[in-house]
């Protein structure tokens, strides 16, 4: 099993008519995953790669049954391409896009406060269910599948620890960056929660960063609910306060947000912590054996 | 993005919230004209973007014109060092001169994004002139705070609520009020990140004045604030920041003697780590993007280079959409071009990876390239010197 995204997604790609949204588009068909169709504005009754074009989510969705979107637009634009989505109903939407301002993902958190949508990012790679379907960037070939979710706030990170995990043999169920900006649809706690109901999910590796506190609630879960061994790696352990490392949402502010604390506390509730990324697999075989 | 004090008091005079009269200086004569078209007393405030300028001597008070330009003439050049600038401080070029105010009381606030709530908090407090992260340590129960909500904006109630909460009477009340909508209405319309204002002053007279002002901006916002984009002083930058930051590169320089290259900002931070765990000092943060160009990763090497510090090379890269043949490419022609002799170790995973190796090992140049992220950082951290 998989989380989030299998075999019957069918996706729909926003932005799909964009360089970056055609490569991946094509990308993603060639790993196997359904995509139905793409919206690009203005472009609606056209077709591009084979695949037909839609004004509007709502008209995409009525011709095609998509149930998950994968978005590739401009950052001014990323807030209502997101919020379009979600009014149309889409069970999963996903935000790769990199650079939409902090006041206008507010508004989208605010907008789907009560609806069924489930957003992943934005400024995120997407995520992979190994063997079954991707919607975004994480490339396949790296994947094997297997018993370990993954789940990250950066992306290259990711692939450190797919790579890591794939190596060993152990492979993945679903792996999920949920991306480096200070308002995510997605958070830690909402992925474990995910993994912690996937029978198949054996083990989790959480990748987090400097900066606010979604490391410290993921601890906070992991002790009272979560059942299956955590392993964990914080990027930033030599950050400079107050400097932004590359992610908006990386920062070390009010002397709050260090890696330190962090590892401190995920430490603190059993999990795996390691100090450096190129021992999240060993950590894993250790993980799993002991549990 | 920060600007400066002067900026940011300029930003919110024109939303309404009362500040000091003043202007701007570059020069002592200046400074000395515009305390006498303020006259009296005066505040002549060394504008730098750092905070604790006062315990630095970048702000002094002048009783006369005379005086104000004396100070001036010490001030601009002086290598202010306070605790936000680190040891090697900040020239001082411009300076700010204010009328003198009578003071009775000195109040906090701040409004910044609280991520775990999604929404901004407006915090307040009685201890204002203070450092508030010293207050929010030592005395939590002076701080007073209201989420905002999105939707609705921070509502009357709210602001009633922490004007009691700082003591404010009368007058002063709806006073605070005004000020703290007015404040609320700047954050949203200017897309800002933080706004400070420390200390929020009550007057001899009873009014309410932002005596300080710092703000900050999303850089992801800036496309729609062109004004604002303006306002960026280069003067307050690295050199070989400003210079990235045209190639959209993420540099950020640290003071050790390994350079960095590497792609994403997770997998960045993380080398940063590793080298230190080998026991090595990076010189930097560089996150050259997902999707980076021959042009970008050539621009990359010159300035990571460049910087003096630097005794070896560490290139840590994961092909996902970058092609490892791509970056071995602009690695070999960068390296050729520029001359570079300083040792270069390349650990590199992901797409077309065994042709990016071929490609360094074809070039004849002295790369040594590792398989495995810890051993790569060893090797690279003893090129360095090592330790």
């Amino acid at each position: 099993m998989a989380v989030l995204l299998d075999t019957s997604t069918r996706l729909l790609v926003q932005g799909l008519t964009g360089r970056e949204g055609t490569f991946h588009a094509k990308a993603a068909a060639a790993y196997g995953t359904t995509i139905v169709g793409g919206v690009t504005p203005g472009k609606g009754g056209t077709t591009h790669e084979g695949w037909p074009i839609f004004n509007t989510v709502h008209q995409a969705v009525a011709e095609t049954g998509a149930n998950a979107s994968l978005i590739f637009v401009p950052p001014p634009a990323g807030a209502d391409t997101v919020m379009e989505a979600v009014d149309a109903g889409l069970a999963l939407v996903v935000c790769i896009t990199e650079g939409i301002p902090t006041l206008d993902m507010m508004r989208v958190v605010t907008f789907m406060r009560g609806k069924a949508s489930r957003l992943i990012g934005p400024n995120c790679p997407g995520l992979i269910s190994p063997g079954k379907a991707k919607a975004g960037i994480i490339p396949g070939h790296i994947c094997r599948e297997g018993c370990v979710g993954i789940v990250s706030r950066s992306g290259t990170l990711t692939y450190e620890a797919i790579q890591q995990t794939t190596q060993l043999g152990y492979g993945q169920t679903t792996c999920i960056g949920i991306g480096g900006d200070p308002i995510i649809g997605t958070t830690f706690v909402d992925a474990l929660r995910l993994f912690n109901a996937d029978p198949e999910t054996e083990a989790v590796v959480m990748i987090g960063e400097i900066g606010g506190t979604a490391e410290e609630e993921a601890a906070d879960f992991i002790k009272r609910e979560f059942r299956k061994p955590v392993v964990s790696f914080i990027a930033g352990q030599t950050a400079p306060p107050g400097r932004r490392m590359g992610h908006a949402g990386a920062i070390i502010a009010g002397g709050k947000g260090t890696a330190a604390e962090k590892m401190a506390a995920l430490s603190a509730v059993g999990v795996h912590v390691v100090k450096s990324p190129a021992e999240i697999g060993a950590a894993v075989k250790v993980a799993l054996r002991s549990s | 993005m920060k600007i400066h004090e002067y900026q940011g008091k300029a930003i919110l005079a024109r939303h309404g919230v009362p500040v000091p009269r003043g202007e701007m200086a570059h020069t002592p004569s200046e400074v000395g004209a515009i305390a006498r078209r303020l006259g009296g007393t005066v505040m002549v405030k060394a504008q730098i973007h750092a905070g604790g300028r006062g315990k630095g001597g970048g702000v002094k008070l002048a009783k006369t014109a005379e005086e104000a330009e004396q100070i001036a003439t010490q001030m601009i050049g002086m290598r202010l060092v306070t605790h936000q600038t680190g040891p090697e401080g900040r020239i001082v070029k411009r300076i700010l001169v204010e009328e003198g105010l009578q003071i009775a009381r000195e109040l906090y606030l701040g409004l910044v994004i609280d991520r775990a709530a999604e929404r901004p908090v407006l915090m307040v407090s009685p201890a204002g002139g203070m450092e508030i992260e010293k207050v929010a340590a030592e005395t939590p129960h002076l701080i007073f705070k209201a989420h905002i909500d999105p939707a609705t904006g921070l509502l009357p109630f709210q602001a009633r609520s922490l004007a009691f909460s700082l003591g404010l009477e009368g007058s002063a009340v709806g006073k605070a009020v005004k000020v703290m909508a007015q404040i609320v209405e700047t954050f949203s319309a200017t897309d800002a990140s933080l706004i400070e204002i420390n200390p929020l002053i009550v007057t001899a007279t009873g009014d309410l004045l932002a005596l300080d002002a710092k703000m900050n901006f999303d850089d992801n916002a800036l496309f729609r604030h062109p004004n604002i984009k303006e306002l960026r002083d280069f003067d307050e930058e690295d050199p070989l920041e400003i210079d990235a930051s045209k190639y959209s590169l993420n540099y950020i320089r640290l003071d050790g003697n390994i350079g960095c290259m590497v792609n994403g900002a997770g997998l960045a931070m993380a080398t940063m780590d590793i080298i230190k765990l080998a026991g090595g000092e990076p010189a930097n943060f560089l996150d050259v993007g997902g999707g980076a160009t021959a042009e970008q990763i050539k621009n990359a090497v010159r300035i990571l280079t460049s910087d003096k510090n630097v005794q070896a090379v560490f290139v840590n890269i994961f092909g996902g959409i970058l092609r490892c043949d791509i970056l071995a490419e602009g690695l070999v022609a960068a390296v050729k071009e520029l001359h570079v002799t300083l040792p270069i170790v390349i650990r590199m995973e992901g797409t077309n990876v065994e042709t990016g190796k071929q490609m360094l090992r074809d070039s004849g140049l002295n790369f040594t390239t590792a398989d495995a992220m810890d051993q790569a950082a060893a090797t690279v951290v003893k090129l360095a010197g090592g330790r």
